[in-house]
Parts: structure tokens; C-alpha cells; sequence
């Protein structure tokens, strides 16, 4: 039977078992949604913009291990898309971006709404293609699939010319996959774990460094086996935060730039540093030279170029985190290793991270506490900046739980669109974004999207008045001069000002009052004493989102620091009063 | 630092030159030449390129070339039996007799090809190693300095039929 392109693609994506897609509809893409039309199987999700769009799609793909999947027309419907590309891919997330195209006899004719998407994107994705002839559609579409989630996961990106969307060929489906330039490992070699567990077994200060690729991999469980079953303890990446319960008693912490004093110190201190999943970013490493300096390391990877990428590797494994893992328990033995795990113990009760003790004072860290106590099958989504780093510090995460945050990329503006993405893939979870006053503005629009699709989710903007995270390096690197990082600034303020003081203007927007006009519960919390009670009630509204704007020093931190450029063990441990 | 060779196999699409060379552009990887041309499968291009890097750079350039989709097969020439040759013309202009007589000389020479030929100019042809081409461009620079033009293909190369086959 014949049926034009628009139809293959909804069949397609059927084949393919998409439940629900992000789009956003324009003219090049028209056909592809008149497809769609009244169709039940796909739940087809209209967000306000473009980057927050593949951002929910990425959210709904790391809270449910499923490929997100992205349609929006073509030139500004695509290049929106870029950040959200990048973010994801970054952060090895499974999506299919489909953007539409000008008619292929338009494509270089500088026509409307046209840009060079595949140009764009080439360099920012996992794969991008353009279909060129009606009869390629059905093998790429499946193709793309099966490249986003393979291998290292990623963003594959399809772009879709209209005359191909509208012609008629076969409606025949794909069923086998062969691209003769992919293969990615699906097994693991024997002989290196064999190698790397002698090398573990003869280990006096061995220590497990768990990255993103192991919660990817959704090999939690393995992992927290692995762990027990030796012994070792265990650090993770702001990424790889979950691999293992982090209440359990061999999860020592997150290292790098603001990790624990203890994760650092074992890190500087360790005799093997067994990794699995981490590309030893320089958020984690720091002054690379002296990183693990006196340590065999052992790196699992499923991406053969992350081996020896930044640090030089004595034993590479290349396969995926979870076949890794699973392999090795078959081989792992009882360490012994007590009074290692010991002196991490007595570094963990020593420099405990706290914020204050004050009563009187509102942290982040009484916040988060709370999200703890009273949230127990949730996902947490952060935005990017000290709301992130206070959240990775500060959460507790067991198998009930996730943690979904921009670690490689950093994208201001993720955490609201996420935390929708989440809570469409997984309803029956509560779900919870932590945002600064800074990121939730970067896409705040989609408060719209949540309450149109009747999303009980609840909003915490940690508002102290500053994009805090950049402040807190002025402060103490760029001797407190706050360049455009302040934003109660107005015109009229006073030029010399450097400090929030009485005479500050007030915060625009009021974020109760923004809440309230999208249709959704606005709250706004300054003591402690509020805080337990915002949430409980943020969690019996279960109609709309709830904002909770929290209004915090501005003046906080996120302590310890590694300074740029110095080695894990020079952590600056507290603030300087001034 | 040195330079290193590698063949590439890659699908004979559009935009895959692109993708290759962003690649070595995203990563700060310099090319120093690059040829492309299809293969006896249409559907496969075939590239010879070479860089100027340290090991360490040259072995994540094999890796993030491998795990490109388009890439079919990454070949290093670095330590296996190769043949390599590079096409270059030179045209040289303002030639008098004795310059032209001088070109004939060091034809017999360098067994390049004298292919076209006006009053007061001369077009050679030449397939050569690019060490021997360069050598070449030295003396014409020297012999006939500001009069020369030059066009440089880049080194195309094969693997050498291994001893146990011949």
C-alpha cells in the first residue's frame, strides 16, 4: 500500500513504541502533525517554546530510560532546538529530534524559514541526517532509534524536507538494523576484568569512582551489589550521584570542584581508583597533574574515545557500565580493607558538609532536608548553578529516587521543562525542580505547558536575588566586584552599589503572582518554620504545579570549594566572613 | 610531534566531508592535507589524510573518527606497508630559452612530464612522493623565483599487497 511520508512517520513511530512526543508546530513540519491528528496512541505534548521542549523530552527520557522524542518545524523551530540538543547529547540521553525542512527543491535557496539543520546540528549531536528520498524515510527513522539508544546514548537528529513528508511510497517497516559504520560493543573483554580484579584484589586504598554512565545504564542495583560484595567504597560524580543509595554505608560522597572533603581525600589518597562511567571531566579531576597521582586506575567506559581522553588509564574496559558490572561481581571478592574504610568514615563524620546551624537562618541545605524527609518515590530535577550544586551536596537518593540535572552542558533553563518531561513519563511519582531565580526565568513560560497538561509538580525557586553562582566566584576570585549578576538591579539604582541593602528595589517578577496568572498554587516561604508545611501542601494540590518561592541569603555559598586550576586536596572548607 | 597518515572509509553522502572535518576542527586538530574520491562501491568514499600531532592526539583522532557514524573503517598508516603519491603542476611563466632548456635538462632528471607549452611558458605534470615534490618546489623557487605556479593535489595511498601474497 502507498501512504505519503507523514503517514510512515506516525506509523513509525508506533513501530518504534513512542508513547508520548514534544512538539511544536510550524509550516514545514504542518503535514507531520496533520498525521498525528486524533491519533490515541501518541500523546503528543505542546510545550510554550522550543528549547523547552527537547529539554522535557529529555526529562521524560532520564526519568524513564525510554527515547525522548522531538518534532518542530524547520530554520527558528530547529535552531531552538540547539541547547537542548547539546544538553541532552552532552549528558548521553537518548533522544530523536525530527525537525521539518523546506521541499528539497527549495533547500539551498535561501527560502523561508530555511537553515542548514543537519550544518547546525552535526557537531552538537550523536548523528544527524537529512532525508532526502521518500524510500530512505522508513530505514532512517529506524536507524535513528536504534543510534540514540545504543552505545553511548545520545541525540540523533532527522530532518524532514516537506515534499518528502507529503509524497506517497511503500509503508513498509524496517524490522532489521545493519549500519555498516556502527557497531557498537555489546559484550565485554574477559581478560581486562580478569586483569583489573587482580589489580582490585591486591588493593589497600581502593575506591570506586561511579559517573553518569552507570545511572544511564540504570545498572543501580549492580552497582550498589558490586559495592557490597568488596567492600570498597564508593564516590560519584555529580552525574553518577544514585549509583549506589546514598545513604548507604559505603557512599562516601560526590567528588571534584565543590564535592566532600572526604570523596576528594580518598580520591588524592587511594591506591586503585576503579571507574566506571565517568569521562574525568575537569569539574572532577581538578589540576589534572596531581589527580589520583599515586593510583592505578581502572576505567569502564562504552565510549572507547573517553579512554585515556583526559587522564592515562592502566586498564581500559570498553563496554556498557552494566554488562561491565555484571561481569565483574562474577569475579569480585571480600577486600580487606577495614581501616580504610575507616579513615574515610572518620573524614565523613569530620567534615560533614553543612551550611549553618543557625535557626534564623533559611539555607538551601533545610530546604533539601525537607524534599528529603517528605518526598520518598520522587524525581528531583535542578536547574544549573548553586540550586544544582546545593542539590547534588544535599539530596538523598535511593532506588525509589532520581536526580536528573545538566552536568556536562550546564543549561540555565533545564530544570522547569525537565521536571515536566518527568512527571509526564512518570505520573505516579512526585516531582520536584529546584531552580535559582536566575534559570526558572530562562524558560518560566512553561508553568503554561504544566498546568494545561494538569501536572501536579511543584516548583522550588531558591530566589537570592543573584545568578549566585557566578557572584560567589566574583567574590572570591574576582574581588567582589558583581558584575551583572545582581537581578533586583535597576536603571536608577545607585552605580556604586556592591551589596543588597535596604534600599534594594523589589524583585521582579513576584513569582507568587507570576504562579497565580499561569493558573498554578503560588507560595512564598522566608523561615524555617514554613518550609515543611509549603511542601506538605504543595503535595496535596494535586491539580496544578506549585510554586514555592524560597527567599534566601544572598550571601550563601556553595562551600567547599576547590579553587580553579588547584588539586582535589586544596578545598577552601568555609566561607570567609567578612 | 609528527606527521601521521590515516585511510579513511567513509558512506558517499552529502555532508560527510563536513562532519570530518568538523570533527578535526571542533577537537583543535589541524589537517595538514586531504584528498577524497569514491571507490569502486559508489556508495564509499575513500580519504587519505594526514596531521601533524603527538600520539596521544593522534589516538583519540582514530577513536572519535571511529565512533562516527559515517565512518566506516579508520585504516593507520603509520606502521604498515604503504604506497603513496601526491599529482602536482607547475606552471612557469616568463621562461626564456635558456630557462626552458634548463626545464628539459632537469626533466631527465626528475622524469616529471613537460604537457603543455606556449612561447614563454611551460606546464609540468608530476606524480610523486610529496617529500620529493616539495624538494622539487625548492628549486623551481630557487631556479625561476616569483615565476612559479603551483597546484597540489595531496597524497592519495593504498596498503602495499602484503609479502605473503605475492
Amino acid at each position: 500500500m502507498l501512504i505519503t511520508g507523514a503517514e510512515l512517520f506516525v506509523k513509525a513511530l508506533k513501530e518504534e513504541k513512542v508513547d508520548t512526543m514534544f512538539a511544536y508546530p510550524g509550516g514545514q513540519a504542518i503535514d507531520l502533525f496533520d498525521a498525528l491528528y486524533k491519533q490515541k496512541e501518541i500523546n503528543v505534548i505542546l510545550p510554550r517554546h522550543e528549547q523547552a521542549l527537547v529539554h522535557a523530552a529529555d526529562g521524560y527520557a532520564r526519568s524513564t530510560g525510554k527515547v525522548g522524542v522531538c518534532l518542530v518545524t524547520s530554520g527558528p523551530g530547529a535552531t531552538n532546538l540547539t541547547t537542548g540538543v547539546a544538553t541532552a547529547n552532552y549528558d548521553s540521553v537518548p533522544l530523536v529530534c525530527f525537525t521539518g525542512q523546506v521541499p528539497t527543491y527549495l533547500i539551498g535557496n535561501d527560502a523561508f524559514q530555511e537553515v542548514d539543520t543537519i550544518g547546525i546540528m552535526r557537531s552538537i549531536c550523536k548523528y544527524a541526517v537529512t532525508v532526502r528520498k521518500r524510500e530512505d524515510l522508513a530505514r532512517i527513522i529506524h536507524n535513528a532509534f536504534y543510534i540514540a539508544k545504543s552505545g553511548k546514548p545520545g541525540v540523533v537528529v532527522v530532518d524532514i524536507p516537506k515534499d518528502v513528508q507529503i509524497a506517497l511510497g511503500s509503508d513498509e517497516y524496517p524490522k532489521d538494523i545493519h549500519i555498516r559504520g556502527y557497531n557498537p560493543n555489546t559484550s565485554v573483554h574477559m581478560g581486562q576484568v580478569n586483569k583489573a580484579m587482580e589489580v582490585l584484589g591486591k588493593a589497600k586504598k581502593p575506591i570506586f569512582l561511579i559517573g553518569g554512565g552507570v545511572n544511564i545504564a540504570h545498572a543501580n542495583q549492580e552497582m550498589t551489589k558490586l559495592a557490597e560484595i568488596t567492600g570498597v567504597p564508593v564516590v560519584t560524580t555529580i552525574m553518577g550521584k544514585g549509583a549506589i543509595p546514598t545513604n548507604h554505608e559505603l557512599y562516601v560522597g560526590n567528588l571534584g570542584i565543590h564535592g566532600s572533603y572526604a570523596s576528594n581525600t580518598a580520591i588524592s589518597n587511594c591506591d586503585v581508583l576503579f571507574s566506571i562511567g565517568t569521562r574525568f571531566n575537569d569539574r572532577i579531576t581538578g589540576k589534572i597533574e596531581e589527580f589520583a597521582k599515586n593510583a592505578t586506575i581502572i576505567h569502564v567506559d562504552v565510549d572507547p574515545a573517553a579512554i585515556s581522553k583526559n587522564i592515562s588509564v592502566s586498564i581500559p574496559i570498553v563496554a556498557d557500565a552494566k554488562i561491565a558490572i555484571e561481569a565483574i561481581i562474577k569475579k569480585a571478592k571480600k577486600l580487606d580493607i577495614d581501616e580504610w574504610r575507616e579513615e574515610i568514615k572518620s573524614w565523613k563524620k569530620d567534615y560533614k558538609i553543612r551550611m549553618s546551624d543557625d535557626n534564623n537562618i533559611l539555607t538551601p541545605e533545610y530546604i533539601i532536608d525537607n524534599i528529603n524527609k517528605i518526598y520518598k518515590n520522587a524525581v528531583i530535577t535542578t536547574d544549573v548553578g548553586q540550586n544544582q550544586l546545593w542539590t547534588t551536596q544535599f539530596l538523598e537518593i535511593d532506588n525509589n529516587k532520581r536526580l536528573l540535572t545538566s552536568g556536562g552542558l550546564g543549561t540555565m533553563g533545564y530544570g522547569l521543562p525537565a521536571a515536566i518531561g518527568a512527571k509526564i513519563g512518570c505520573p505516579n511519582k512526585d516531582v520536584i525542580n529546584v531552580s535559582g531565580d536566575g534559570g526558572i526565568q530562562m524558560n518560566i513560560q512553561e508553568l503554561a505547558t504544566a498546568v494545561c497538561q494538569e501536572l501536579p509538580i511543584t516548583v522550588c525557586i531558591l530566589n537570592n536575588g543573584y545568578l549566585g553562582n557566578v557572584r560567589q566566584w566574583q567574590e572570591m576570585f574576582y574581588d567582589k566586584r558583581y558584575s551583572s549578576t545582581c537581578l533586583k538591579y535597576r536603571k536608577s539604582c545607585d552605580e556604586n552599589c556592591d551589596k543588597c541593602n535596604k534600599n534594594c528595589p523589589v524583585y521582579t517578577p513576584d513569582f507568587v503572582k507570576l504562579a497565580e496568572s499561569y493558573g498554578a498554587k503560588g507560595m512564598r516561604v522566608t523561615k524555617r518554620e514554613e518550609v515543611e508545611k509549603a511542601f506538605k501542601e504543595a503535595k496535596k494540590n494535586n491539580t496544578t504545579p506549585t510554586v514555592i518561592e524560597f527567599i534566601i541569603d544572598d550571601t550563601l555559598n556553595v562551600m567547599p570549594m576547590v579553587p580553579p586550576g588547584n588539586t582535589l586536596k586544596d578545598m577552601i572548607m568555609q566561607k570567609e566572613e567578612n | 610531534m609528527e606527521k601521521r597518515w590515516i585511510g579513511l572509509f567513509v558512506e558517499n553522502e552529502i555532508g560527510v566531508l563536513a562532519r570530518i572535518s568538523g570533527l578535526f576542527s571542533s577537537k583543535s586538530y589541524n589537517i595538514e592535507t586531504l584528498t577524497v574520491g569514491t571507490t569502486e562501491d559508489p556508495t564509499i568514499s575513500r580519504m587519505t589524510i594526514s596531521i601533524i600531532s603527538d600520539d596521544k592526539t593522534f589516538e583519540q583522532i582514530k577513536k572519535q573518527l571511529n565512533r562516527s557514524v559515517e565512518v566506516i573503517k579508520v585504516i593507520d598508516y603509520t606502521d604498515i606497508p604503504i604506497h603513496k603519491k601526491e599529482l602536482v603542476y607547475f606552471k612557469i611563466n616568463s621562461c626564456n630559452d635558456k630557462d626552458k632548456v634548463e626545464i628539459f635538462r632537469l626533466e631527465e632528471i626528475y622524469k616529471y612530464k613537460v604537457i603543455d607549452y606556449s612561447k614563454n611558458a611551460i606546464i609540468i605534470e608530476w606524480t610523486e612522493t610529496e617529500s620529493k615534490i616539495d624538494d622539487l618546489i625548492k628549486l623551481f623557487k630557487t631556479l625561476f623565483p616569483n615565476r612559479v605556479e603551483i597546484a597540489r593535489g595531496g597524497s592519495v595511498a593504498m596498503e602495499a599487497i602484503s609479502v605473503a601474497n605475492k
